[in-house]
């Protein structure tokens, strides 16, 4: 089984476990094993914008470290807010002897970091080094009929240098579904915003992101919306609680992590499955279910 | 550096609040700084090491990195420059322990500012009881209580963490509070001490404890100096 | 109440120290843009999925640093950008407006005035927001 060096990230240790739990299984059904870090620290969630503040580049090259001293020059994160703040850190020092000496020097405890880990998300690997067709072939029951709104969000695909597919129009998480059997569609909120980090002091906002983008995906006939950013998916079913509360005949949508979708299909550990989606999919393969 | 003899031994030099005196080598801070002339009515304690109340700071002469330590467990060296923190004015979070949701957000809920930790390392250089402090500040962060408490478990409380952290995080008082909600809540009740404490409920320990009451003072004292001692585990003698 | 209140233009001086020219240079060197790149084409504030909630779109408050009109520092827009980069995809001027945005909540972080508030979140509300979230926000909103 080849390992990949990876990095959970804060949330999937918590509030988005079922995301671990369903991209271990499926890492492990394609022939993979997904090797967590023995010591890392939260990669800061966000990438520090201004130019000379280097102390929030601590906390992920920190973590660079780590992948180094593990002897790996890959990290690989499902988490896409951990992909996007690793990914940039990894940028913005790797080749660059200026900030390298500055950090080594003031991380005086730790082995220099050389500048070399390179950080790449979940799909990627599942895209160029696994391929849809390995997918395809492991899959055991296909999601045939199944309706899936990819939502993107923002750190898969912003800013440009980082992009693992076109940042305007991607296309991995629609080739995704359709490897595992689903039919994906296209609406127009897949890579809008979902408000992120301002659900702390501007629910409101969310809340009518949330309505917007939920909306768009119904109105494309989708069954479930699909995910790869603990911070989306909390964000979008928890303020989906509150329009089933307050908007009239406002019906709620199942949205879970692309490991969860692959793993239905796979027949591994997909983790909690929102009652909705375990409804539809009894629909759509009454004779594969087993128990 | 020079150094002089004073009484045939060996003297160093220190400077405590930017003022030089010689004091005889091989003593504590807290001993060297009594010995030129300080009283302690606040920062000394113990003097062993186990309350935490001498956090100091101090420089070498000719490095540029300030140094953490406790005053009562630290060699005077010649040149060191030297300042006494008597108290950390850091808040702590007030909990009714059985009253508590031990949910995996309950640091958070009481310390929001572990949010605010940029991974630095400050906190870890500077504890004087070589604890992972960063690492259970992560560990709090990611919910783990367990590891949480069990990382902190050595800490003493002296707070220099708290003193020297750029995102204000308050170290030891949460780490304090992962300790105690994880004895309350998470690790197995130890069978022996239930049992003591039903013992002791029972009436077991009544009529020794009447007898030890009555007794003559000189009896106590001769009672204490003859009390069988627990044998310290092989290797297990701390060293400075 | 989480977040804290609004600064008034009159404060502004007070606050940072600084006029709104200086703020403008400051804005320059620490986002690395040149906020006079922009010609105004609006392409930011019609893909900005927050412009809605914002006092100002994401091209008038380049227009108002441009101008050095206190209104960009005081406009909500700041604090409402949730760096979500489709302003950085779509500028052709290659204007890095996530960056100037974040400048421009610096030039009050660095002077301690926290936008929200950790006393002001309760157990409640921090029950119920995964890390990712809390920890996002502190870094985008507090000093």
């Amino acid at each position: 089984m080849e390992k990949l060096t990876y990095f959970p990230g804060c949330t999937l240790k918590d509030t988005a476990r079922d995301f671990e739990i369903s991209g271990m299984a499926v890492m492990e059904a394609l022939g993979y094993e997904l090797a967590e870090l023995e010591r890392w620290n939260c990669c800061g969630t966000v990438f520090s914008l201004t130019e000379d503040d280097l102390m929030h580049q601590v906390a992920p090259v920190r973590d660079l470290i780590r992948a180094q001293e593990a002897g790996s020059e890959e990290i690989v994160t499902l988490c896409s807010m951990c992909y996007a703040t690793l990914k940039r850190a990894s940028l913005f020092v790797n080749g660059n002897q200026e900030r390298l000496d500055k950090l080594n020097a003031f991380m005086n405890k730790e082995v220099d970091y050389e500048g070399k880990v390179n950080v790449v998300h979940l799909l990627e690997v599942l895209r160029d080094r696994i391929g849809w067709d390995a997918i395809e072939d492991r899959v055991s029951r296909p999601l045939d009929g199944l309706t899936v709104a990819p939502f993107y969000g923002c750190t898969l695909l912003r800013p440009k240098e980082i992009a693992i597919d076109d940042p305007e129009a991607p296309t991995v998480l629609q080739d995704l579904a359709a490897a595992v059997g689903a039919t994906p569609v296209d609406y127009p909120f897949a890579v809008e915003c979902c408000g992120a980090y301002q659900v702390v002091d501007h629910r409101d906002i969310v809340i009518e992101r949330t309505h917007r983008i939920m909306s768009a995906a119904r109105r494309a006939d989708a069954d479930v919306v699909v995910t790869s950013c603990p911070l989306c998916h909390y964000n979008l079913s928890d303020t989906q609680k509150e329009l089933v509360r307050t908007v009239p005949d406002y019906k709620e949508m199942p949205i879970i992590y692309f490991t969860q979708l692959m793993a239905l299909a796979f027949g591994v550990d997909a983790g909690k499955i929102p009652t909705a989606l375990r409804a539809k999919l009894k629909r759509l393969q009454p004779a594969k279910r087993e128990g | 550096m020079a150094k002089d003899r004073e009484d045939g031994k060996e003297m160093v030099r220190i400077h405590v609040m930017g003022k030089t005196y010689s004091v005889p080598a091989g003593l504590t801070i807290m001993d060297a700084m009594e010995y030129a002339g300080y009283r302690f009515t606040r920062g000394a304690g113990c003097r062993s090491g186990f309350c935490g109340a001498c956090s100091t700071v101090y420089r070498r002469e000719g490095d540029y990195r300030l140094q953490f330590a406790l005053a009562c467990q630290t060699t005077v060296e010649d040149g060191m420059y030297l300042v006494q923190l008597p108290f950390t004015p850091a808040p702590r979070a007030k909990y009714d322990i059985t009253k508590i949701n031990p949910n995996e957000n309950v640091l958070l809920q009481y310390y929001p500012e572990i949010a605010r930790c940029v991974s630095c390392n400050t906190c870890t250089k500077a504890c004087p009881q070589d604890i992972q402090v960063m690492d259970y500040i992560q560990s709090a962060l990611r919910g783990d209580i367990a590891r949480t408490a069990e990382l902190s478990f050595d800490c003493i409380q002296c707070g220099l963490c708290s003193m020297r952290c750029p995102a204000d995080i308050k170290h030891y008082h949460m780490a304090q509070m992962a300790r105690r909600i994880y004895g309350r809540y998470m690790s197995p009740v130890p069978e022996h001490l239930e049992k003591r404490l039903q013992e002791i409920e029972e009436g077991k320990f009544d009529a020794e404890l009447d007898r030890l009451m009555h007794v003559s003072r000189k009896e106590l004292e001769a009672a204490y100096a003859a009390r069988v001692r627990e044998k310290a585990p092989a290797g297990s003698e701390r060293s400075e | 109440m989480t977040r804290t209140k609004q600064v008034e233009a009159e404060d502004i001086i007070a606050i940072t120290g600084m006029s709104m020219g200086d703020i403008v240079d400051k804005i320059e060197e620490l986002s690395g843009q040149n906020v006079f790149a922009c010609y105004q084409c609006g392409m930011c504030s019609a893909g900005c999925p927050m412009a809605e909630e914002m006092d100002l779109l994401p091209n008038q408050v380049l227009h108002a640093l441009q101008i050095q009109d206190p209104e960009a520092m005081t406009a909500n827009s700041m604090w409402v950008c949730a760096s979500c980069y489709s302003c950085q995809v779509r500028c052709p001027k290659g204007v890095d407006l996530a960056k100037v945005m974040e400048a421009m909540r610096q030039i009050y972080l660095r002077k301690q005035l926290d936008h929200v508030s950790l006393n002001g979140l309760t157990h409640r509300e921090i029950r119920r927001l995964p890390q990712i979230a809390i920890v996002s926000s502190f870094r985008k909103k507090t000093g």
